[in-house]
């Protein structure tokens, strides 16, 4: 029994893996190939869907948009979620546990509800088409998860970190930076990644609040789906590049992945 | 940790509030409006009260789009927490298989998920993608664009596989922070592997997996864009759930009044059972 035990993880994997090789199959592909046969690897290797992405600016244009408005998000979501998680792991205030439901309420939000007010709202204010208005409207449910993983990190820092300090006469704001921010910085390493990873992969927001200038990656995949055929080859060539990014940032944070998880905080 | 009462604690908060009030009270006051008027079009509007409530919680369509909502969240949520659990009970607990399991199982949570869609699309066809291959040479007629069972199949099995791990890793956390001492005491009173599990290690999981639920619960009741991309809500209506039918609502067809309404109740019903288990997680970590 207990040798066997590798077994249930590594099936797992399989499985897991199984569908992301098809993808990298049909990326080496070409669109006729893989229309008129089945097979387990590509029978004519080709690179030409990938040399089309990084050649033609409606596509590769898509990544960088993509990759801008992630950024974005990231920083304001952190910046904005350090003092107030700071505020909540030390302090009682007036407010404080509604005020911390009521944050938690916009990430179990259906961005579906949000989807038609945030496309007049933004137009209203010309912030249509922009990366910040993408950026923004991540935030919806970006910062609550920010706060709250946050929390459980300074959380775990005692108190008498801060109060050793003050009698050693450092400002709060010398404090915050030069002691707080970097005992906490595992903490804040899995709150980018959370950050990184929502804002990534999230697409109903990102494509209803963009026309051209700050298309998402995944919008554009939709659209060439829909006018020139059904060019599989390239939408997976497209959806191959598309899991890099995210491969990148987990070998980064693996180390802190499942301490983040440990805090019981996701 | 005992906090101390700070009033100005407040200040820290603001950049917070502002944003989020900026991004979740305008929109959500906007869908109040929408839901209680009637609009013909150049900002005219009249008054509806309770009309497109009374009209979405008696329609057919509503109770169709909850009910398969209901089904999918319950299945998805009764095969990925034991599911996950059993992985988490087997993986290595050292070495060099933590870190090559750990990226491995992260993959899907990191892709796109119109991508996930798309992905499973290709992978599901009956001619060339491999699962649908697979089956219909063992001999099941499998065509998932086109029979509403197989369409299931294929969203939970879709669904299972984005998120599984998500479980996985929050399980194999709270395992991770099990006292080597312990299991010591079980081996000890001789208990047997699933005494070991039900008295220590299941209990030593409250807490993650309660939040595991709770994830889980609220996105999958959320899920549009992979069952979208992967069936656009077909075969018919059979796999349209709650905010595919809501999104169709409000713009395609651009019934904003009802849509509105809809969001609502979608909404407060989501709220309400986060409600109750936020507060289990709370009475917990009290506890703890």
């Amino acid at each position: 029994m207990k040798k066997y035990k590798w077994l249930v993880p590594t099936l797992y994997i399989i499985f897991l893996m199984l569908p992301i090789y098809w993808l990298i199959n049909m990326s080496f592909k070409t669109t006729t190939e893989i229309i008129n046969t089945y097979s387990l690897w590509p029978q004519k290797f080709t690179t030409e869907n990938y040399v089309k992405i990084f050649t033609d600016s409606t596509w590769y244009m898509g990544y960088i948009n993509s990759i801008t408005y992630t950024v974005f998000n990231t920083v304001i979501s952190v910046a904005a979620a350090l003092p107030a998680a700071y505020a909540f792991s030390r302090y009682k205030f007036l407010g404080d546990k509604h005020l911390f439901f009521w944050l938690l309420t916009n990430r179990m939000a259906p961005p579906a509800v949000f989807a038609l007010p945030f496309f007049q709202f933004y137009s209203s204010v010309n912030l249509f088409d922009t990366h910040i208005a993408v950026a923004l409207s991540h935030c919806l449910f970006n910062i609550p998860l920010a706060v709250w993983i946050l929390e459980g990190f300074m959380s775990a820092v005692p108190k008498e970190l801060d109060e050793t300090a003050y009698v050693d006469g450092y400002s709060f704001g010398r404090f915050f930076f030069k002691i707080f921010v970097p005992t906490i910085a595992a903490g804040i390493g899995i709150t980018m990644f959370f950050c990184f990873m929502f804002s990534w992969v999230e697409l109903l927001l990102a494509k209803t609040l963009t026309a051209t200038a700050a298309k998402p990656i995944a919008a554009t995949m939709t659209r060439t789906a829909s006018t020139s055929g059904y060019e599989l080859g390239l939408l997976a060539a497209a959806g191959t590049l598309t899991i890099i990014p995210g491969a990148i940032v987990i070998y980064f944070v693996k180390n802190y992945i499942a301490k983040g998880f440990a805090m019981g905080r996701v | 940790m005992n906090k101390t009462i700070n009033q100005k604690a407040w200040f820290f908060v603001i950049p917070v509030f502002v944003l989020v009030a900026f991004n979740a009270a305008i929109p959500l006051m906007t869908v109040v409006n929408y839901s209680f008027q009637e609009t013909f079009g150049n900002n005219v509007f009249a008054w509806e009260g309770t009309r497109w409530f009374k009209q979405i919680l008696q329609s057919e369509r509503f109770h169709a789009a909850l009910g398969r909502q209901i089904a999918f969240t319950f299945i998805i949520l009764l095969i990925q927490i034991p599911l996950g659990i059993g992985i988490a009970l087997t993986m290595p607990k050292k070495g060099w298989g933590v870190p090559v399991c750990l990226i491995l199982m992260s993959m899907p949570l990191l892709i796109p998920w119109n991508v996930v869609g798309a992905m499973w699309n290709i992978f599901a066809l009956p001619d060339i993608g491999f699962l649908g291959h697979s089956l219909n040479a063992m001999g099941f007629d499998y065509n998932f664009t086109q029979q509403p069972g197989d369409a299931w199949f294929t969203t939970i099995l879709m669904d299972v596989w984005h998120w599984t791990s998500l479980v996985v890793l929050l399980a194999y956390a709270g395992l991770n922070s099990i006292q080597p001492a312990y299991y010591q005491a079980a081996e000890i009173d001789g208990a047997s592997r699933w005494a070991t599990f039900r008295y220590i290690e299941l209990p030593k999981m409250k807490k993650v997996l309660t939040l595991a639920i709770l994830l889980r619960f609220m996105d999958s009741f959320m899920i549009y864009t992979e069952p979208f991309v992967l069936t656009g809500g077909g075969p018919g209506n059979t796999t349209a759930f709650l905010s595919i039918d809501l999104v169709k609502m409000a713009l395609g067809q651009f019934d904003l009044g009802p849509a509105a309404a809809m969001s609502l109740i979608y909404f407060f019903i989501v709220l309400l059972v986060c409600w109750v288990f936020y507060n289990l997680m709370m009475k917990n970590e009290a506890q703890s």
